[in-house]
C-alpha cells in the first residue's frame, strides 16, 4: 500500500527545518515542552530497553528477576538460538531475500519507470493505468491466489516464493516515473544526438541522475522485504525468514520469553543499525514518498 | 505494430487529445519519438516488470475470483460451487460462515474507529510539537519513528512481552503502583487496549513525520500575519495550520485506514485472536479470520478467497468513501 506526496524530491530535500510561529517564550513553558519531549521519547524507547533487557535473562530468571538491569545478565538465549540451525537458517533466508529482492526491484522498476517516463509508445497510458489501478487494490484479494499460484509453479517454501510476488510490486514504477518526469530532457537529447541508443542513454545518463531516487527506493524496499510478515507466514514452513521465523519460535517457545525476545532482537537489530546509519535519510525518503509499511 | 507507431499524434504542448488518447499515449513529458528507433524498444524496457505483474499480480486478480467460486482447499482442486461461498457469508441463518465473518470484520471495523482518530490525532499532537522552535529536535523526531522501522512481528512480540501476565513490565508496573494489573492479553477489553497500544507504538512516528514535513512546508508569513492580526496560537492551529495540511491529512487518514483495516500480525502474536468467543474470538480480526480458515486448519482456500474479495470490496468502498468524505468538505 503506498501512494506519493505529489512532490519532488529535490524540493523536499531543501525543505529547511524550521521553526514557525513559536517566538521567545517562558522558562516554564519550555521546559514542560521538554518533558513532554522527553516522556514520549520514553514510551518509544522502553520497549525495546525492556526486549533487550529480557533477552539477556536466562530460562527463569526473567520470571524471578523484574529489573530493567538484569541481575546476572549473559548470552546464553542467543547462544541457543544461534545454535539451532534452523535459527541460522531464518537469518540466511532474510538477508538473501532482502538484497537480491532489493536489487532486482530497483533492476526492473527503474527500467519500466524510464520507459512511461520518457518514451511513447503504443497502450502506454493503457499499460501505465493498468499499474497504478493495482496500487489501490488492498494486497488481501492476492494472498489465497497467489499462494494457489506459487503451489502449482511447485514453488511453495522456498526462497523464490519469498521474493517473487514482492517483485511484481508497481510501487517502485510509480515512484521512479515521477522521478524521471522531474529530470530534464536535454542531456539525454545531447546524448542521443552524439549516436547513444536508448539504454545506453538510461544507463549512462538518466540513472546516475536518478542516484538519490534509486536510494530512497532501494532503502524502502530493504525494509519492506525485511520486515514482510504475512506472505512468509503463509508460504513458508521449513525455510522462513526472520519475522515468520519468530511466529514458530514463539509457538514453540511460550515459557521461554527470553529466548523469543532474543529472536526479536536479532531480527531488529540489522534494521535499527541500517536506521541509526541512514536516519535522517530514511526519515526524509519517508517524509517524501508517503510510504506505509 | 510500426503502422501504430507512424500514427503517433503530434507532441502540441496545449490542447492534445481526449481521453482514449490519452489512454493509448499516457502523458509523458518528451514524447519527440526518435526517428528510425525500433518500435519495440520500449516494450523490451517494461518486459522484465510487466512480465512478474502479469503473473502474479494481474493473473492472480483472476485466479482469485475462479477460486471463489470452486470448492477448493490447499489438497484439492474441487469443483464449481458457482456463489455457494457467498451465500454463505451473506446469509444470517448460517451458523458457522456468518457470524464468524461478520464477527471479524465488525471487530476490525471497530478498531479502525477507535484507532484512526488516536493515531491521527497523536500524530498532530507530537508534529506540533516538534514543529516548535526546539533544541535536538531531530533527535526526537528519529527517536519517535524508530518503531516504525520494525517488522510487524517484531512489535507483536515486544508488547506480547510488555504485557505478559506473569512477569510482563506493564504488568508488573501496574501491580506494584496500583496494587492491581488486568490480565492484558487474555481479556477484553484489555487485549484490545494492548493491540491498539501496540499499533500506537508501531506507527505513530510514520504519520508525525508526514505531517511534520507537510506543517514545515507552510509559509511562516502566513503565521506572522496572523499573530500582527493578534491570533492566538489555537487559533493560527485552527485557521492556518489544519486548512493547509488538508491534503497530507487526506493522504495520512487513508494510509490510516487502509494499514487498519489490515491489522494481523498483533492479534496472531498477542492475543491469538482471544479471549474466544462464540463467533471465534474476541480480537480475531477480519486478515486473522482469512488467514485461520484459508491457511491453516482445513485450510479452505475457495473460502479464504470469497471473504478476501468481500473484504477487499468493503475496503475499496471505504476509501472512496473516506476520499469523499474529506475531499470535498470546504475544498
Amino acid at each position: 500500500m503506498a501512494s506519493t506526496l505529489d512532490r519532488g524530491l529535490e524540493k523536499d530535500q531543501a525543505v529547511e527545518l524550521r521553526a514557525v510561529g513559536t517566538g521567545r517564550r517562558g522558562g516554564v513553558g519550555r521546559i514542560l515542552l521538554y518533558l513532554l519531549l522527553f516522556l514520549i521519547a520514553a514510551f518509544f524507547v522502553l520497549p525495546l530497553v525492556v526486549v533487550v533487557s529480557a533477552s539477556f535473562k536466562y530460562s527463569a530468571e526473567i520470571f524471578t528477576d523484574p529489573g530493567i538491569l538484569p541481575a546476572d545478565p549473559g548470552f546464553e538465549n542467543y547462544a541457543a538460538l544461534f545454535a539451532r540451525a534452523e535459527f541460522v537458517d531464518w537469518f540466511r533466508n532474510s538477508a538473501i531475500v532482502s538484497s537480491v529482492g532489493t536489487f532486482v526491484t530497483l533492476a526492473i522498476t527503474s527500467l519500466s519507470a524510464y520507459a512511461f517516463a520518457r518514451i511513447d509508445f503504443p497502450f502506454k497510458g493503457m499499460l501505465f493505468g493498468l499499474l497504478i489501478v493495482t496500487l489501490v487494490l488492498p494486497g488481501v484479494m492476492f494472498l489465497v491466489p497467489q499462494f494457489k499460484l506459487i503451489g502449482e509453479m511447485g514453488l511453495y517454501d522456498t526462497l523464490p516464493a519469498l521474493v517473487l510476488p514482492g517483485l511484481a510490486g508497481v510501487f517502485g514504477v510509480f515512484f521512479l516515473r515521477q522521478f524521471f518526469l522531474g529530470l530534464p530532457v536535454e542531456l539525454e537529447e545531447a546524448a542521443y544526438v552524439d549516436g547513444a541508443s536508448r539504454l545506453r542513454t538510461f544507463f549512462s545518463i538518466a540513472l546516475p541522475l536518478a542516484g538519490p531516487a534509486l536510494a530512497t527506493l532501494a532503502v524502502i524496499t530493504f525494509l519492506a522485504f525485511w520486515n514482510d510478515y504475512l506472505w512468509p507466514v503463509i508460504i513458508c514452513q521449513d525455510n522462513c525468514p526472520l519475522p515468520a521465523g519468530l511466529r514458530l519460535l514463539q509457538r514453540q517457545y511460550t515459557g521461554d520469553p527470553g529466548l523469543v525476545m532474543a529472536g526479536a532482537a536479532v531480527a531488529a537489530i540489522p534494521v535499527l543499525i541500517l536506521y541509526l546509519a541512514l536516519q535522517r535519510y530514511i526519515v526524509q525518503s519517508v517524509a517524501s514518498s508517503g510510504i506505509k509499511g | 505494430m510500426t503502422s501504430i507507431a507512424t500514427a503517433e499524434p503530434k507532441p502540441g504542448r496545449g490542447g492534445r487529445g481526449g481521453m482514449l488518447s490519452r489512454l493509448m499515449w499516457g502523458s509523458g513529458r518528451d514524447r519527440r519519438r526518435r526517428i528510425g528507433e525500433n518500435p519495440i524498444t520500449p516494450y523490451l524496457f517494461i518486459l522484465p516488470h510487466f512480465a512478474l505483474f502479469s503473473v502474479f499480480i494481474l493473473f492472480p486478480f483472476f485466479l482469485g475470483v475462479w477460486m471463489s467460486l470452486h470448492d477448493s482447499t490447499a489438497l484439492r482442486d474441487g469443483p464449481f460451487v458457482g456463489v455457494r461461498w457467498y451465500q454463505q457469508l451473506f446469509d444470517p441463518s448460517n451458523r458457522t460462515q456468518f457470524p464468524r465473518f461478520w464477527n471479524s470484520v465488525w471487530n476490525t471495523v471497530l478498531f479502525v474507529i477507535i484507532s484512526t482518530p488516536l493515531l491521527i490525532g497523536f500524530g498532530l499532537a507530537l508534529a506540533t510539537l516538534l514543529n516548535q522552535k526546539v533544541r535536538g529536535r531531530n533527535i526526537f523526531r528519529a527517536i519517535y519513528f524508530v518503531p516504525w522501522t520494525l517488522s510487524v512481528s517484531v512489535v507483536a512480540l515486544t508488547w506480547w512481552w510488555m504485557f505478559n501476565g506473569n512477569a510482563g513490565f506493564v504488568t508488573l508496573f501496574m501491580s506494584d503502583t496500583f496494587g492491581w494489573s488486568p490480565n492484558w492479553l487474555a481479556t477484553n477489553p484489555w487485549a484490545w487496549i494492548s493491540i491498539l497500544v501496540a499499533t500506537l507504538w508501531w506507527t505513530i512516528g510514520f504519520n508525525t513525520i508526514i505531517l511534520l514535513a507537510g506543517m514545515q512546508a507552510i509559509s511562516a508569513d502566513l503565521y506572522e500575519a496572523a499573530s500582527i492580526d493578534g491570533a492566538n496560537k489555537w487559533q493560527q492551529f485552527k485557521s492556518i495550520t489544519l486548512p493547509s495540511l488538508r491534503p497530507i491529512l487526506l493522504l495520512v487518514i487513508t494510509l490510516q485506514v487502509i494499514a487498519s483495516f489490515q491489522l494481523v500480525g498483533q492479534p496472531q502474536l498477542m492475543t491469538g485472536g482471544g479471549p474466544p468467543s462464540e463467533a471465534g474470538g474476541e480480537t480475531t480480526s477480519v486478515l486473522l479470520h482469512v488467514f485461520n480458515v484459508g491457511f491453516s486448519g482445513r485450510r479452505e482456500l475457495s473460502l479464504g478467497a470469497a471473504m478476501a474479495l468481500v473484504v477487499a470490496a468493503i475496503m475499496v468502498v471505504v476509501s472512496i468513501i473516506n476520499f469523499r468524505l474529506f475531499s470535498s468538505e470546504r475544498s
